[in-house]
C-alpha cells in the first residue's frame, strides 16, 4: 500500500502529470482548430462540385404525379408524426422515420423558389439523364431542363444533337462579349464620368470661389463636350455590342414538360453534369473554385465571386498597418524610453491595456461620431466644399475603416514594443552611447533595429486582430456590395473615401440578410474558410518577415 | 632594486615586466580628480577621492567587488549619469575643463573618452559596421575615409588578419575574444584619448585575454588607459600605476611594482597578498 502511495508520490513529484496535462491542452486545442477547418472545408468547398442532377416522379398521396429535378443538397431523417403534424398527407401506418431531402429545383421563375423540401419516400424511379442540363444564369438561379434548340435572333440554328456543341460555342461567343462590355462600361465609361464628375466639381468650386467668368466655363464647356463626345462614340459601341449579345437564344424543355426561352446573354455557362467524368468535373471544379475568388458577386452576393471583399479586407488591413505601427512604436519608445517612470506612466499604461478591451462595437461608434462625423466633417467643410451637400470624407469610408482599426490594435502594437524595448540588453545600449552617439541616435541606430522583431510580434497580433473584426466597420464603411474596388486607375488612384467590401462582413450579410438562404449557406462556409486563409496568409507573411529580423538581429545573450 | 625578493607571490620578471622607474611626479595629468563624493541614492559609493591620471600610461583600480572601481571609472565619461539616483559632488577636469560643469557635451566626451565593457557588446550590425558607428555618427559618409578607418582600427586592436576577408559577416558569429577586440576597434576608431576598460577580460579565455593583455600594451602608447581589474597578476602585468580601492574610499595609488611590492598601506598588503577580497 505504502509503496503504491510512493509511486504515486514520486509520479506527482516528477512533473509527469503537468506535462501530460498540458500536453492533453495542446492536443486539444489542435482538434478543435483542425476540426472547425475541416467542417468549414468540407461544408464550404463541396458547394462548388457540379453534382449529379437527378431525375424522378413525385407522388404526393392522393396528387397528380409530376417530374421532378435537381440536386440533392440534404437528406435527414424526420418523425413521421412531425411530417404530419406539418399537414402533409402522411399514411398512418409504416416506420416511425421518414426521409425528407431537400432539392435544389431551380428553374426560380418557373417554380417560384429554387429548393424544395421532399418526402423520399414518394419519389420514384430515379433516374440520372446523361443530357440533363445545366444553365448557370446571370439572374434567376440555376435552370435544369433540356436542351431543344438554339436560335439566332428567332431564326432556327441547331437542333437536337447538333444543338448542345453550337450552344457551347455561341456561349462562348457571349462569354467573350460580355468581358468586352464590362471592360468598356466599367473601365471606359467610369474613366468618363469620373471626368464628368471632376469637371463639375471643378466649375462648383470656381463658383464658390467667385472666378467662374466665360472663359472659364467655357474652357470647362469645351473639356465637357471632348468627354460627352467620347461617350457619344462609346455608347454607339456598347449599344452595338448589346445587339450582338442579345442575338442568340435557346429554348429549353424543363422537367415538368413546360417549354421555355432563354437569351444566351444571360447564360454564363451550360453544362451536363450527369455526362461528365470524375476529371471532367475535377476540372469544373476548378474552374468554380477560381471564379469564386477572382469574380465578382452576382445575385445579391449568393453567386458568383468574392473579389471585391478579399480585395478590400486585404487593402484595408495594410492601411491599417501602415498607420497603426508609427503611431504605436512612436508611443512605446516615448512611455519606456523618454518618459519619466512614475505613477503617471503607470496610469497611461493601464489605460493602455484596458483600451485592447473595450469591446470593438465600441470603436465604431467612436469611429463613427468622431473621424466619419466630426473629422470627416471638417474635412469635407475644408477641401470640398466643391461637393457639398453630398458628403465625401464625411461618410463611412476605407480610411475610416482602416483608421477605426488602428486604434482598436494600437494597444497591441504598444504592449508588444514596449516588451521588445525592455529586452534590449543594457550593454548594447552603453556600448553606443560610450561610442558618443546621443540618446535619439542609439535609439535610431540601435535599439529599435533590435526591437524591430517584437514590433513585427505586435503587428501580427493586430493584423490577426484587424482583419477578424467586423462589428466596428459595419459603422464605419463596410457595404453589402462595392464591387469598384477602392484601388484603381482613375485619379488619385487610391480611393480612401470609397466604400468597400469586407469577408467577415459578407459572411453575415449573405449568412443573414439573404433573400436565398438555402443557396447563401455554403458560401458562408467558403468565405469563411477563405477569411482564415487570408488572415493566415498575412500571418505568415508578417511572421516570415519577423524571423528574417530575429535572424538579423539576434539577441547578444549567449 | 631590492625588492624583488617579496613580491608577495607575484614574480615579475617572469611577467616579462621590467623595472622602470616610473614616478608619478614626473607625470603629466590626464585626469584630474581634485576630490570626488558620489551617491547612489541615499548611499555614498565614493568618498572624497583624489587622484590624477597619468597621461599615455596604463593605470589599472583593483580591490574587491563592490568598492566603486568600476563606478569611479565610469564617471570619468559620465557613464553614470544613465543611472537613475546617481549624484556627483566635485570635479573632474579632463584637459582642464570640469566635464561635470553645466552645458558639457556628453556625447562629444564619450567621444573623447572611449569605454571597453565587461561583456563584449557588439552591436548586431556586420564587423564593417560596428567598426564604423562612431565615424557615422560623426556625420563621416566618404567610403574611402570610413575603408581605411577600418583597416586602421582593426590593425589596431590586432583583429584584421583574422576578420579582413569577412568584414561584412554578423559581428556575433566572432568568439568572444576577437567580439572584445571589435569592441576595443571600434572604440579606437574614433581616435579618443583616453580608453577606460572595465574589466575587459574577464568574460574571456586565458588566450584571449593574453591577446587583449598585449594589445593594451600596445596602445599605451597613443593612449591614456585606465583598466578596472579584478586579477591583480593581470593588473602587475599590464599596468603602470595602479590605485587600491576600498569600500568606496582610495587607499593607495602609485607606481604598480612599488604597490605590488612595497605596499605602504596595511590594508593594500592584505589585499594583494590574498588576506581577504
Amino acid at each position: 500500500m505504502s509503496v503504491k502511495q510512493n509511486n504515486l508520490k514520486s509520479w506527482y513529484k516528477s512533473g509527469a502529470p503537468g506535462v501530460w496535462m498540458s500536453g492533453g491542452a495542446v492536443a486539444i486545442a489542435i482538434i478543435m482548430t483542425l476540426g472547425l477547418l475541416a467542417v468549414i472545408a468540407t461544408r464550404g468547398l463541396g458547394h462548388f462540385w457540379p453534382a449529379d442532377v437527378l431525375e424522378a416522379d413525385y407522388q404526393v398521396p392522393g396528387e397528380a404525379p409530376r417530374v421532378l429535378a435537381g440536386e440533392v443538397v440534404q437528406v435527414e431523417e424526420v418523425p413521421r408524426a412531425r411530417l404530419a403534424a406539418a399537414g402533409l398527407p402522411v399514411a398512418a401506418e409504416g416506420g416511425e422515420f421518414m426521409t425528407r431531402e431537400l432539392f435544389k429545383v431551380g428553374n426560380r421563375e418557373l417554380l417560384g423558389a429554387d429548393f424544395s423540401w421532399i418526402v423520399g419516400e414518394w419519389l420514384s424511379n430515379p433516374r440520372t439523364p446523361e443530357d440533363m442540363m445545366v444553365v448557370e444564369r446571370r439572374e434567376w438561379g440555376n435552370l435544369y431542363g433540356y436542351l431543344l434548340r438554339v436560335e439566332e435572333q428567332g431564326r432556327l440554328v441547331a437542333e437536337g444533337a447538333d444543338a448542345w456543341p453550337v450552344l457551347q460555342q455561341r456561349i462562348a461567343r457571349v462569354e467573350q462579349l460580355h468581358g468586352q462590355l464590362a471592360r468598356l462600361e466599367k473601365k471606359e465609361v467610369g474613366r468618363i464620368n469620373h471626368g464628368l464628375e471632376r469637371l463639375r466639381l471643378e466649375a462648383r468650386k470656381l463658383e464658390l470661389q467667385g472666378q467662374l467668368d466665360a472663359a472659364a466655363q467655357a474652357a470647362l464647356d469645351a473639356r465637357r463636350a471632348e468627354l460627352d463626345a467620347e461617350y457619344k462614340v462609346l455608347e454607339g459601341q456598347i449599344v452595338e455590342l448589346y445587339q450582338q449579345f442579345n442575338r442568340d437564344s435557346m429554348v429549353v424543355r424543363v422537367s415538368d414538360g413546360r417549354e421555355t426561352r432563354i437569351e444566351l446573354g444571360k447564360v454564363v455557362r451550360a453544362y451536363r453534369p450527369n455526362a461528365m467524368g470524375p476529371l471532367d468535373k475535377l476540372g469544373f471544379y476548378g474552374l468554380k473554385l477560381w471564379e469564386f475568388v477572382s469574380d465578382e458577386p452576382r445575385e445579391a452576393n449568393t453567386e458568383g465571386g468574392i473579389f471585391p471583399a478579399i480585395f478590400g479586407t486585404v487593402l484595408m488591413v495594410m492601411i491599417m498597418a501602415v498607420i497603426v505601427t508609427p503611431f504605436g512604436v512612436i508611443a512605446a519608445v516615448y512611455l519606456r524610453e523618454y518618459a519619466k517612470q512614475g505613477p503617471l506612466t503607470r496610469v497611461i499604461r493601464i489605460a493602455v491595456n484596458n483600451l485592447a478591451g473595450v469591446p470593438s462595437i465600441v470603436y465604431g461608434v467612436f469611429g463613427l461620431g468622431f473621424f466619419v462625423y466630426v473629422l470627416g466633417g471638417s474635412i469635407d467643410q475644408l477641401f470640398f466644399p466643391e461637393s457639398a451637400p453630398a458628403p465625401t470624407f464625411g461618410t463611412p469610408g476605407l480610411m475610416w475603416a482602416s483608421l477605426t482599426l488602428a486604434i482598436l490594435t494600437l494597444p497591441v502594437v504598444i504592449v508588444a514594443t514596449e516588451e521588445g524595448l525592455a529586452r534590449i540588453p543594457r550593454a548594447v545600449r552603453e556600448g553606443s552611447l560610450a561610442l558618443g552617439a546621443t540618446k535619439a541616435e542609439t535609439l535610431w541606430k540601435v535599439v529599435i533595429p533590435m526591437a524591430s522583431p517584437a514590433m513585427m510580434t505586435g503587428l501580427i497580433l493586430a493584423v490577426a486582430r484587424a482583419a477578424g473584426e467586423v462589428a466596428p466597420l459595419m459603422l464605419v464603411g463596410v457595404v453589402k456590395l462595392a464591387p469598384n474596388l477602392p484601388l484603381n486607375g482613375n485619379y488619385p488612384y487610391l480611393h480612401l473615401d470609397q466604400k468597400i467590401m469586407h469577408l467577415g462582413f459578407h459572411i453575415y450579410d449573405v449568412g443573414f440578410q439573404s433573400p436565398n438562404v438555402e443557396a447563401a449557406r455554403p458560401l458562408v462556409y467558403a468565405t469563411a474558410l477563405l477569411l482564415v486563409l487570408v488572415i493566415a496568409l498575412l500571418n505568415f507573411a508578417a511572421v516570415y518577415i519577423r524571423n528574417h529580423l530575429r535572424e538579423k538581429y539576434k539577441a547578444l545573450d549567449h | 632594486m631590492q625588492h624583488d625578493t617579496h613580491t608577495h607571490g607575484i614574480d615579475m620578471a617572469a611577467l616579462g615586466r621590467s623595472k622602470q622607474g616610473l614616478s608619478l611626479a614626473d607625470e603629466t595629468t590626464a585626469i584630474e580628480v581634485p576630490g570626488l563624493n558620489l551617491y547612489y541614492g541615499d548611499k555614498q559609493a565614493l568618498f572624497d577621492v583624489q587622484l590624477n591620471i597619468p597621461k599615455q600610461r596604463v593605470t589599472a583600480f583593483i580591490g574587491p567587488s563592490g568598492c566603486g572601481k568600476s563606478t569611479l571609472l565610469r564617471t570619468f565619461n559620465r557613464m553614470n549619469d544613465l543611472v537613475d539616483g546617481c549624484r556627483v559632488e566635485g570635479a573632474i577636469n579632463i584637459d582642464g575643463r570640469d566635464i561635470y560643469r553645466k552645458g558639457e557635451d556628453v556625447a562629444e566626451l564619450r567621444r573623447r573618452v572611449g569605454m571597453v565593457f565587461q561583456k563584449p557588446n557588439p552591436f548586431p550590425k556586420s564587423i564593417y559596421e560596428n567598426v564604423v558607428y562612431g565615424l557615422r555618427i560623426q556625420g563621416i559618409k566618404q567610403k574611402r575615409v570610413l575603408d581605411e578607418a577600418v583597416e586602421w582600427a582593426l590593425k589596431s586592436a590586432a583583429l584584421w588578419d583574422e576578420v579582413k576577408d569577412r568584414l561584412h559577416d554578423s559581428a556575433l558569429g566572432l568568439s568572444g575574444g576577437q567580439q572584445q577586440r571589435l569592441v576595443i576597434a571600434r572604440t579606437v576608431a574614433v581616435q579618443p584619448e583616453v580608453l577606460l576598460l572595465d574589466e575587459p577580460c574577464s568574460a574571456l579565455d586565458p588566450i584571449s585575454t593574453l591577446k587583449v593583455e598585449e594589445l593594451i600594451y600596445e596602445l599605451k602608447s597613443k593612449y591614456t588607459i585606465v583598466i578596472v581589474t579584478h586579477n591583480m597578476q593581470q593588473a602587475a602585468r599590464v599596468s603602470d600605476y595602479t590605485a587600491f580601492m576600498y569600500m568606496g574610499k582610495l587607499i593607495e595609488f602609485g607606481d604598480t611594482d612599488t604597490l605590488f611590492t612595497n605596499p605602504a598601506k596595511k590594508q593594500t598588503e592584505d589585499y594583494i597578498t590574498g588576506r581577504y577580497g
